[in-house]
């Protein structure tokens, strides 16, 4: 197999981005966009297909890649991707595939991305239990199972790191916490839930297609919109 | 006033942790990326706790027992002894904090694992170190907000800063801007194993790299049983690295099998009829090995006869992987399986309450070296970073002096600070092929000094970057002792010294001065009468 990947390359916030291609070829079937990351960089005197010498290495996040941890997520060919589940053959014996860094996030080099505002809204959420809980089995595992890789955020209309509305990244977690949450203490999270997640979600579900942990979102959503704002709609009535 | 600094924020780190905040004491957690990327949410099949919900009389004595023997008596029978009796409340712990286990009427179900013969092992499908760290990672952002747990989420660790033999602090680097900071305080160790040395070749993260333990290494930090590597079973090759098969395929009843003579020869159960496919993993790995090599053609892990309700409900998410990676669905078809490297039972020493040789520096999880001896039973690894975090914190928090609940003043920005960079790629191929033809399943001196010899080589073969040199020192020091253990024990097998030999019933450890790496055996301690159970 004889690709080429046109990476967007960056070196710092400070400098301008500019595209790069770099030939790579491989006779793994199953190579994905992080093994030729990982081949590349592990090349010397490499020179990209207008001959000019490629900076190595090329900077990614990656950890486990068997598509459980989220930390190598991207943009392939304009989808957000985990790059250990991008196979290379699904573009196409010899082709041309666009690497870039998420795009909600800002770039730190490369292919990284500072995704901390992901983690930050969770706080702001208050995602925790103040006392001993019992989670309730399914919803709790399908909630826990969130990478927090960004994919979802990447492809949301309604998302922008630093706004008012969380995502997906939010949705998920939070039915762990709030359907387990005695009726007492629900409330406060309840709210922020119509504020941050509910009342911000334009419904286009297109983080639906995307989640590499193909969660189940529906269900949660189901769950959670039952919990936080149509229980208390029929109350009212 | 005293601050501890956790390097690593996987299970044993968020453990130790949220340990600390609990008593209002805090903590910087510093990791290479945030807790959701560490190995931990990799652990796939459970963890064990002689809970007895399963009308089998478990006990915890039997839990102690089958650890100790499992990892062939050169754990530290103290140490295993806290663990067995602690894991319940562990389990306690984690039900309180939300951890979806698997229940039938509310009661916690347990599942067979390899070496035990009582069901012992609590678990979320094939899925609980996610579902274990989600539960974790919430409850330390409780702490975050209250300001005790502060996070440095993409920052490594370069160095201990030492005073007079004493550890006072760390020096770490932020990756996102290069900024050079020094944390005074106590450390903790939390870097996990150093399946980084094996690319390809492990089942874990290769961001657990073992430059940790390398670089503590060279620091004058004592490790223990290098030569301890553990080779899971079932594993299967994708694109970069192995990937594993949860032992709980045979916990619920998957069976290995090799042709011999045209016919399937389940070859553990015949020759273990007590176990069978569940017998230890060293055993397992090395019969595999043995298999393969008189019958040749792969060894294959059937699950075809797996219960529709076992699919569904305890191992969906391990068939959906296997149809992914292998095209093969696993309920109708055997699929072929290989050894791959797992887990390292040696590590950073430690005594049972976590001190190193170093004062101020406590090490716990897989980057250690006590709970699990010649060979790690399966449940226990995730057993051994909670239960060690925890442990570890209470240790500390007998140490400190002056318990607070502020960080002393923030560290000092280093600029300019000469910065070496990571092990060239090529480098660490190198040292992975060499350690690879030395500490195989199977081992023995010829070998090993042949890979002394090509590593001595290396590296003389250019200059190399002090982290390149540190990982050269790490590599030397495992194949030294393999090479000093002369008898087979657990997961160490020596083709020459075939029996377990009592008089090396002692901690292998290897000591670094400058260029010269030393190895000496350390006695273990006795069972302290009061453990025992009456």
């Amino acid at each position: 197999m004889q690709i080429t990947l046109k990476i967007l390359r960056r070196e710092s916030p400070d400098t301008s981005p500019y595209w790069q291609s770099i030939p790579f070829q491989t006779e793994d079937e199953n190579a994905t966009v992080a093994t030729a990351l990982t081949n590349i960089n592990s090349g010397n005197g490499l020179t990209d297909t207008e001959g000019n010498a490629v900076r190595l290495p090329i900077q990614w996040e990656c950890s486990c890649l068997q598509k459980k941890c989220g930390a190598c997520a991207m943009v392939v060919n304009g989808c957000p991707v985990l790059a250990c589940n991008a196979q290379l053959k699904q573009f196409g014996k010899s082709s041309t595939i666009t690497v870039e860094p998420l795009r909600k996030f800002p770039v730190v080099s490369d292919l990284v991305t500072d995704r901390s505002i992901i983690f930050e809204n969770l706080k702001t959420l208050r995602l925790w239990f103040a006392q001993q809980a019992q989670t309730d089995g399914d919803i709790a595992y399908e909630s826990s199972r969130c990478l927090q890789c960004g994919c979802c955020l990447e492809v949301c209309p309604n998302f922008y790191a630093g706004g008012e509305f969380f995502g997906m990244a939010g949705f998920v977690p939070i039915s762990r916490i709030l359907t387990a949450l005695p009726e007492s203490q629900k409330q406060e999270l309840c709210q922020a839930y119509r504020k941050r997640l509910y009342e911000g979600c334009g419904k286009s579900l297109a983080c639906r297609n995307v989640c590499p942990a193909g969660i189940d979102i529906d269900k949660l959503l189901i769950n959670s919109n039952a919990v936080a704002v149509w229980k208390r709609f029929f109350r009212k009535r | 006033m005293q601050s501890v600094n956790i390097i690593g924020a996987g299970l044993a780190g968020l453990s130790t942790a949220i340990t600390l905040a609990e008593q209002n004491v805090s903590c910087r957690l510093i990791s290479l990326q945030p807790s959701e990327r560490a190995q931990s949410v990799l652990a796939e099949g459970g963890i064990n706790a002689s809970l007895n919900t399963m009308g089998e009389e478990d006990t915890t004595e039997y839990h102690f027992q089958d650890t100790m023997k499992g990892g062939v008596y050169l754990a530290d029978p103290n140490a295993v002894d806290a663990l067995t009796k602690g894991a319940p409340q562990i389990l306690q712990w984690l039900e309180g904090l939300g951890v979806p286990f698997h229940k039938k009427n509310g009661v916690i179900m347990l599942r067979n694992f390899g070496g035990q013969k009582k069901k012992r092992t609590a678990y979320a499908k094939s899925s609980t170190g996610k579902i274990l760290m989600t539960a974790l990672i919430d409850e330390a952002r409780k702490f975050e907000s209250a300001g005790l747990i502060r996070r440095f989420p993409h920052h490594e660790f370069l160095r201990l800063l030492m005073n007079e033999g004493i550890c006072a602090g760390v020096r770490v680097r932020d990756r996102y801007t290069g900024q050079i900071w020094d944390f005074s305080g106590k450390v903790l160790l939390c870097s996990g194993g150093m399946n980084g040395i094996f690319p390809h070749m492990t089942t874990g993260t290769t961001q657990n790299s073992g430059d940790v333990t390398a670089t503590v290494f060279s620091q004058g930090a004592l490790l223990g049983n290098l030569e301890m590597l553990q080779y899971h079973p079932t594993t299967i090759g994708i694109s970069g690295k192995r990937c594993l098969v949860t032992e709980a395929a045979r916990g619920e009843g998957g069976r290995l099998y090799i042709m011999r003579d045209n016919q399937k020869w389940y070859f553990m159960e015949e020759k273990y009829p007590e176990l069978g496919n569940l017998m230890p993993r060293d055993v397992v790995a090395r019969e595999m090995y043995f298999v393969r090599r008189k019958y040749g053609g792969s060894v294959y892990l059937d699950m075809t006869g797996l219960s529709k309700e076992t699919w569904e409900q305890k191992l969906s998410d391990l068939r959906d992987e296997i149809i992914q990676y292998l095209a093969i669905d696993p309920k109708t078809e055997p699929i072929p399986v290989k050894e791959g490297i797992h887990y390292f039972m040696g590590g950073i020493d430690t005594d049972e309450f976590h001190c190193t040789n170093i004062p101020n520096l406590y090490a716990s999880g897989e980057c250690t070296c006590q709970y699990h001896g010649a060979n790690r039973l399966g449940g226990n690894s995730m057993l051994g970073a909670l239960f060690g975090g925890r442990k570890s914190a209470q240790t500390i928090l007998q140490d400190v002096q002056d318990v607070s609940s502020d960080f002393p003043t923030e560290s000092l920005v280093r600029e300019n600070e000469p910065y070496t960079e990571e092990a060239s790629p090529i480098l660490i191929e190198s040292i992975s092929q060499i350690l690879l033809e030395g500490l195989g399943i199977v081992r023995n001196a010829e070998q090993l000094t042949q890979s002394l010899k090509k590593l001595k080589s290396l590296s003389q073969e250019r200059s190399y970057n002090l982290r390149e040199q540190n990982r050269l020192k790490l590599a030397e020091a495992m194949l030294l002792s393999a090479l000093e253990r002369r008898e087979s024990r657990g997961a160490h097998y020596r083709e020459d010294f075939p029996e377990k030999d009592e008089s090396f019933r002692k901690v292998t450890i290897a000591c670094r001065k400058e260029e010269q790496i030393s190895i000496t055996f350390r006695n273990l301690p006795e069972r302290r009468s009061s453990c025992k159970s009456p």
